[in-house]
């Protein structure tokens, strides 16, 4: 490894026993292979993570196959594991989640790109970077104590009463369930739809804006129709970027999604989700099947987020790189 | 000014305000969330909270005193074991790296930085705790120091890149050895920076929850040495929120309080240091 002459850093240095040694000793090559040890830590880390959900879910994986993903059952007393409605829950309070946080956080980041003057932009956009650290624990404090309440009191009512026809909003309003659950992860994940939808808008170039103020457009419709579209992809990896964070977010929507294993119709009903069925059940997990197949819970989460992610960095960098090379 | 003008500026004029709506309700719920724990957790931040340990399950009073060490503990771990890594890593990243490596480590280190920190917790069970078949500080030290290296490896990175080429010429040119100016010339003057960020990332992972539930436990007491469950703030108060009890919710609105005080805070000074010290040289 030390004698590789094609690392750029050193790459056209002379090397050979001698130089190499004479190299060492004034701790260059030393320097350059230890910070490398710990770079590739990083690698190995990711790598064992991987390896670790593969083998440690291989029993389920074996017992189960594929139908693991399309079974409802979750019965841990006769070793019965489908995880169909962890699934459906996390799907479900993540695209909830995203109905709400996209128009919203969409909304902000544009004030804040296009409309706010610099100095109020800096502020607000301040704010929300502090929004975004406020601990998955907080929100689910707030969500049992505050939101719950009134969601069972003043909101599922109301809904019931005027969209009450539909199946989504049936059933007793337990306060617990899907719709809250969806609603506590629309409020985490706008601030990150917020930052990086803003970056991506603010890294559209000027004549972009200014062509079409000149053709007689309004600030609204040169923003709408001539930077927002070509800020779409970036804005699209946001909305990726946010998702991932909404599938995997744990404990604010254990604290609230009611943790029943049941797939139903209404938007009412207590669920589960992956996440959440982890926190709940892992520790307590009795027998190696039971433990195997949370972790293969855990190995589909994982796949799920990596995708995603990949997806909307992928995204991001195709529009802020585009936008960069024109200014 | 025609009825088409007229409708065109409406809209213009609906649409603008929409979005300065969104940006008021996203940032109030900020100020929602500081209001409520103030309201409902203020009066119960008392001196007891931070020196008695928790009374037996129904007794109410006591306090959260071994959660608040236990935080501590567990951070520590968390920084001993994220920061040099991230912080060696980093070093490499910016100064000696060619092209492959740096670009496998970034991708890596974003993807890792991705991963739902429940998953994490699952990581650190299955290397830590497995092995010796009980939960300690050590995994939830480990699991906590995993979430942090991606954050302070990226960052350190990026401040290093930020650090102008002239300091590290002038260095080399007066015939320091390529390690020498790094360690005493490129690192010292991104100090600040990367000190910044190493805040940033003990601050997020202090108020994870998920990768500690079965890894670092909980413990109503005090947790003696670094192999035994300990009690952190995070878990104390989703295990006192979804509590039967009246009394562990109002300490859970404490701790919740607490825990966000010192999120907040760290926050608050750090960008603000962050943003006077490094963008007038930048710009």
């Amino acid at each position: 490894m030390a004698s590789a002459p094609t690392i750029a850093g050193t790459a056209g240095l002379p090397w050979g026993p001698r130089a190499l040694i004479r190299r060492a000793r004034s701790g260059d090559e030393i320097a350059r292979l230890i910070t490398l040890v710990f770079a590739l830590v990083v690698v190995v880390l990711t790598v064992m993570l991987v390896e670790q959900l593969w083998v440690n879910s291989a029993e389920a994986r074996h017992h189960f196959g594929l139908a693991f993903l399309f079974t409802r059952t979750w019965d841990p007393v006769f070793s019965q594991f489908g995880a169909l409605p962890f699934v459906y829950g996390t799907l479900v309070t993540s695209a909830l989640g995203l109905l709400v946080a996209v128009p919203l956080g969409l909304g902000a980041a544009i004030f804040l790109a296009e409309l706010a003057p610099r100095r109020l932009s800096d502020n607000l956009t301040f704010l929300i970077d502090l929004l975004a650290a406020v601990p998955s624990v907080i929100y689910g404090l707030l969500g049992v104590f505050i939101l719950v309440p009134l969601m069972r009191t003043e909101i599922q009512p109301a809904l019931k009463r005027t969209l009450g026809f539909t199946p989504l909003f049936q059933g007793p309003a337990y306060g617990i369930g899907l719709l809250t659950a969806g609603l506590v992860l629309a409020v985490m994940i706008v601030p990150f739809i917020i930052s990086v939808s803003r970056e991506v808008l603010l890294a559209v170039p000027g004549d972009q804006r200014e062509a079409a103020l000149a053709l007689g457009a309004t600030r609204w419709e040169a923003t709408w129709k001539a930077v927002v579209p070509y800020a779409r992809t970036g804005i699209m990896g946001s909305i990726f970027l946010a998702l991932a964070r909404a599938l995997g977010e744990t404990m604010a929507v254990t604290m609230v999604i009611g943790n029943n294993p049941r797939i139903s119709a209404s938007l009412f009903a207590p669920g589960y989700s992956i996440a959440a069925v982890l926190a709940n059940e892992f520790s307590e997990a009795t027998g190696n099947l039971y433990l195997s197949a949370l972790v293969e819970l855990g190995l589909v989460l994982f796949l799920l987020t990596f995708v995603l992610n990949g997806l909307a960095r992928l995204l991001i960098l195709l529009t802020t790189s585009r936008g960069s090379v024109h200014t | 000014m025609s009825l088409r003008m007229l409708w065109r500026k409406s809209v213009n004029a609906l649409m603008l305000s929409l979005t300065g709506l969104c940006a008021l309700v996203a940032v109030s719920v900020l100020f929602f969330i500081l209001g409520y724990l103030l309201y409902h957790g203020g009066k119960d931040v008392n001196w007891d909270f931070f020196t008695k340990l928790p009374k037996p399950v129904g007794e109410t009073g006591g306090g959260m005193a071994n959660a608040i060490v236990g935080s501590g503990k567990l951070l520590l771990l968390a920084a001993l074991f994220g920061v040099p890594v991230g912080l060696l890593g980093g070093v490499y990243l910016a100064e000696f790296g060619g092209r492959t490596v740096p670009f496998v480590v970034r991708y890596t280190a974003d993807l890792l930085n991705g991963v739902p920190s429940i998953v994490i917790g699952i990581f650190a069970y299955a290397v830590v705790v497995m092995p010796v078949h009980h939960f300690s500080t050590v995994a939830g030290g480990f699991a906590l120091g995993v979430m942090m290296i991606p954050i302070v490896l990226r960052s350190t990175e990026e401040f290093l890149h930020a650090v102008p080429p002239a300091l590290r010429e002038g260095a080399m040119a007066l015939g320091a050895s390529k390690w020498r100016t790094i360690s005493s010339v490129v690192v010292p003057a991104a100090s600040r920076g990367i000190l910044t960020a190493a805040l940033l990332a003990l601050a997020r992972v202090a108020g994870e929850t998920a990768p500690l539930l079965f890894t670092a436990f909980g413990n109503r007491f005090w947790s003696p040495g670094w192999g035994q469950p300990i009690a952190s703030l995070p878990v104390m108060i989703f295990t006192y929120a979804v509590g039967p009890y009246e009394d562990w919710h109002r300490q859970a609105w404490a701790a919740g309080l607490v825990l966000l005080g010192l999120v907040l805070i760290t926050n608050i000074v750090v960008r603000t240091l962050l943003s006077r010290g490094t963008s007038p040289q930048r710009s």
